[in-house]
């Protein structure tokens, strides 16, 4: 996954990037793991400028998948953080660029929301609703927007 | 490209902080 030069990129503008590894530092992992109740590997977290963390990520998954989900961390700490318009962004970028991939329906849904929170027009809801009804309509995501049409 | 990943943690949570830049935290069993 990591030397894929998309995910590179991506950790690279986003993130400073540390590693504690199960058997080359154990007292680190040990460590760690107790602090951030991570005791599987891999796990993933983002954590924001005060290290607390905002999203997990844990098991292998596949390129694609796994760089959608670290980038709807990416997106969602905007959204924790009140920057409607930058994780609407986020958000927008995983399903438009990575379409096929697990977090796509949940980025579409958040977009939506992220837009509404923006512009505080319902319209926005109902488009995303309307949208899951060509896309991703199977998904616990076109459950949860259906509510909007 | 390719990434760098430090494991003085604390330092990193410390620089975090600083630069107001979020943190990704691998825990890993890959090979190294």
């Amino acid at each position: 996954m990591w030397p894929d030069e998309r995910v590179a990129k991506f950790v690279n503008e986003n993130f400073i990037p540390a590693r504690v590894h199960v058997k080359d530092d154990p007292e680190a992992f040990k460590a760690y793991g107790e602090k951030y109740n991570a005791h599987w590997t891999p796990t993933v977290l983002e954590l924001d400028p005060n290290g607390e963390e905002f999203y997990r990520t844990e098991g292998f998954l596949p390129l694609d998948d796994f760089l959608a989900q670290l980038m709807l961390g990416r997106a969602h700490m905007d959204f924790k953080q009140g920057k409607w318009d930058d994780a609407e962004k986020r958000f927008r970028e995983i399903y438009e660029k990575l379409p096929s991939a697990d977090a796509a329906p949940e980025a579409l849904y958040w977009a939506g929301v992220s837009r509404y929170k923006a512009k505080n027009d319902s319209v926005a809801l109902k488009e995303t609703a309307r949208a899951f009804q060509t896309r991703y309509k199977d998904s616990s995501w076109a459950k949860k927007a259906s509510i909007w049409s | 490209m390719k990434i760098t990943f430090r494991h003085d943690v604390d330092s990193v949570l410390k620089e975090a902080k600083k630069q107001s830049k979020p943190v990704l935290l691998d825990f890993s069993a890959a090979p190294m």
